[in-house]
């Protein structure tokens, strides 16, 4: 480590440092000080945190008039290094030909890496604001369409970043 | 011969050959699209474009004779840019479709992408758009857009399937591929246009969508169609076949199958019917029971008949491996010499291509490992007379829906007892005392004998409960490896099925008798001591393509 050297100890400590309580003193002021500063603690769950749109939370799904953007072409899942995705494609009517008749992510696979939805060609798959995952069993963690599919309008925060930092 | 330089070193080649040739001969790959070693010389991608010194401009590899003293460039920089060119020229017009299309992750042009070509576009304009998702036939897809005219499949239609209803119409990048009118691509062989297509223009109504090529594994195993023996790539993803594909066999079928064989030989694997643990008659109605216990009553229900009392049924649809611990079982176990198999013939449902009216994969082993009555025994016709005549009153079948032959049907209710090996709910199956689930073609090791006298390899693709993807040496896929009990596609779907030599020996054991037979390959071992048709032969020298057993006269060469 190249900060070794500062982290030996000096065999001479100086009076004032000898004498202990001035220290002491020193640092109880710094707490004290805190008490005037502003709080930045959330009473979590009455007050809750609005990540920014950066933020990495669950993937989810853009939903766009009723139907999911997505074509079912698979690459989530292939570049999912935690193989959190799973994807069925099927044949629809509509124009993009595929869409997925089943899309599930494992939630206790996936480690929010934002994989998935740097490689999805139709920005379907976007890492949402939601933070809030607790399970009380591991089937309960699978999440299926019902749970993913967003609609835009929700994800604009984060649709809108997406295009500003490509 | 002809000495000829490419890329700097001297080959002597054949005189005949084009560039192409000489240089795949020799391990160097030339990009193509639309030549290919089946087919004849179309030249109109312009890919393999290579330098030859003296000649003033490029020459197409795939229709350029070579010549003594020719000297090839293939990596050339002049070679490169025309590269560059063909590549950029191919995809003006082609959609970007690859997440959507079954041929990514396979595909001729996304590969030659990736290697030659710039890597952007510099094609502002508007693409040109044509029909997609056009039906061409009953089993292949059309998608006009993705289609890069190579005319691949329109020469297969004409000079393979012999069924010339492909064509192009329009001009330049309005061209369209289709069918005349009034004729669809209906032919028996119609979908190997699917892999000889070098991108997803075309692609098979049942197997599109099912799955990425990269989210399966695959086996090399044999069809069992026909008795032809086709070569086949099992495609697998969570245990469930997806889809068959030709492997080339130069002896048996050169690059191509049949379209029966390639949708309907693996339904019945995946099937709804697929039975899943042995069953036995109580009170009248079959029910399932554990193997022990099936196994057992098998082998006291047989001792209660005297030896001219049973008949043995092998089967042409069941392994070499199958049969032979079969008739070992009736003819040294049980002693009886009443053994015999059905025949499957179709006549007239052959062609001369690859069609074989043997709708069965093992006619030919099952003679040959012994499937046969053994001296002053029953054949066929004997023993369904016998059972008529209530001489013969124990019946042990394997793997064959015997009850669906009229014949056949009409007699079995005169038997006092059925034992019955199949994979699905039959005819049979609903007829027989004991019924025990065995493995499908895809769920074990073993060996077929095609009509040639080819001994061919199947392998298992699909696992059943008793064994285990990893451990057992199956290809496994990326899904299989990283399984884990909590994800959903990591369970999946088992049958309890066991292969018919591993319960005839249990069986056969249970009644009393010595047949010890570990695996497939110990079988197999045990016949090439016993049966010159298999001497000296072993699972590593049948290998992926298959060897001749030692009475066929001579290979049939594939038209
Ligand atoms: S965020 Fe990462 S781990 Fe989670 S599903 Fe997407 S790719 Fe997989
Ligand atoms: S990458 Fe996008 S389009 Fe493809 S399957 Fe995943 S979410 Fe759907
Ligand atoms: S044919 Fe190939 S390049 Fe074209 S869309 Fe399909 S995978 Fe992509
Ligand atoms: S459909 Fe495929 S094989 Fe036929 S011409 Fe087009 S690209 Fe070639």
């Amino acid at each position: 480590m190249a900060s070794s050297k500062k982290i030996i100890r000096k065999k001479d400590f100086s009076l004032l440092q000898r004498m202990y309580l001035p220290e002491i003193f020193r640092g109880l002021m710094t707490t004290f000080l805190q008490m005037f500063k502003p709080k930045i603690t959330h009473q979590y769950p009455e007050v809750r945190f609005h990540p920014p749109a950066s933020f990495r939370g669950r993937p989810v799904l853009v939903e766009e008039q009723g139907v999911e953007r997505c074509v079912a072409c698979g690459l989530c899942s292939r570049v999912c290094p935690a193989l959190a995705i799973e994807v069925q494609a099927s044949e629809t009517d509509l124009e993009k030909e595929r869409y997925p008749v089943k899309f599930e992510i494992n939630m206790v696979r996936c480690i929010f890496c934002g994989f998935c939805e740097e490689v999805c060609p139709e920005e379907a798959i976007v890492m949402s604001n939601e933070y809030e995952l607790a399970f009380s069993s591991q089937e309960e963690a699978i999440f299926g369409k019902d749970k993913l599919l967003i609609p835009a309008e929700k994800l604009k925060e984060r649709l809108e970043f997406l295009k500003q930092n490509r | 011969m002809a000495k000829i330089t490419i890329d700097g070193i001297a080959y002597e080649v054949d005189p005949k050959l084009t560039v192409i040739q000489a240089a795949r001969d020799h391990g160097i790959k030339i990009p193509h699209f639309c030549w290919h070693p089946k087919l004849s010389v179309a030249g109109n991608c312009r890919m393999c474009l290579v330098e030859i010194e003296k000649m003033p401009k490029l020459a197409i590899a795939c229709a350029t004779q070579v010549a003594e003293g020719m000297v090839v460039k293939t990596q050339s920089e002049r070679v490169q840019k025309a590269r560059n060119a063909v590549m950029e020229f191919l995809l003006i017009n082609h959609p970007l479709d690859c997440p959507i299309c079954d041929e990514a992750g396979e595909c001729k042009l996304q590969d030659y992408t990736y290697k030659y070509s710039i890597g952007y576009s510099r094609f502002n304009e508007d693409k040109v758009h044509k029909p997609k998702r056009i039906q061409l036939g009953p089993n292949v897809m059309l998608d006009v857009e993705r289609c890069i005219m190579c005319s691949r499949c329109v020469r297969f239609a004409d000079e393979i399937a012999k069924q010339p209803v492909l064509t192009f119409t329009q001009r330049g990048d309005h061209v369209v591929l289709t069918t005349f009118p009034g004729t669809q691509l209906d032919n028996p062989y119609s979908m190997n246009v699917i892999e000889l297509c070098p991108v997803g223009a075309l692609t098979g109504t049942d197997f599109r969508f099912k799955a990425r090529v990269w989210e399966m594994s695959s086996t090399e195993s044999t069809c069992t169609g026909c008795a032809r023996g086709c070569n086949i790539n099992i495609w697998v993803r969570n245990n469930e076949i997806l889809r068959l594909t030709p492997r080339q066999n130069e002896e048996v079928n050169s690059a191509w199958m049949c379209d029966f064989g390639r949708l309907q030989t693996f339904k019945d694997v995946n099937s709804e019917k697929r039975l899943s643990g042995p069953l036995m008659r109580k009170e009248g109605i079959l029910s399932s029971v554990g193997w022990d216990e099936a196994i057992a009553a098998a082998a006291s229900e047989l001792r209660l008949f005297k030896k001219s009392e049973i008949a043995g049924l092998g089967s042409a649809y069941a392994s070499n491996e199958d049969n032979y611990a079969f008739q070992k079982f009736m003819k040294d176990v049980l002693g009886t010499k009443n053994v015999d198999f059905v025949r499957h013939l179709k006549e007239g449902d052959e062609d001369a291509f690859l069609l074989r009216a043997d709708k069965t994969a093992n006619t030919r082993g099952a003679e040959e490992v012994g499937v046969k009555p053994g001296e002053g025994g029953s054949n066929i016709d004997a023993i369904i007379q016998g059972i008529k005549n209530g001489s013969i009153k124990a019946l042990y079948a394997l793997e064959d829906d015997i009850a669906a032959i009229p014949e056949i049907a009409g007699v079995l209710s005169n038997l006092e007892l059925l034992i019955v090996h199949s994979s699905i709910q039959n005819e049979t199956t609903a007829a027989a005392d004991i019924v025990f689930s065995s493995s499908t073609y895809a769920e074990k090791h073993g060996t077929l004998t095609n009509f040639q006298g080819r001994v061919q390899r199947i392998r298992p693709a699909v696992v059943t409960l008793e064994q285990d993807r990893a451990l057992d040496g199956f290809a496994m896929s990326r899904w299989d490896k990283f399984a884990s009990h909590n994800d959903r596609w990591g369970r999946p779907i088992k049958k309890d099925a066991r292969p018919s030599w591993r319960i005839v020996s249990a069986v056969a054991s249970a009644v009393g008798g010595k047949m010890k037979f570990n695996s497939a390959d110990d079988v197999f071992r045990e016949i090439s001591e016993k049966v010159q048709a298999f001497k000296g032969l072993n699972y590593q020298k049948i290998g992926n393509t298959g060897v001749m057993s030692k009475t066929a006269s001579r290979a049939v060469p594939v038209v």
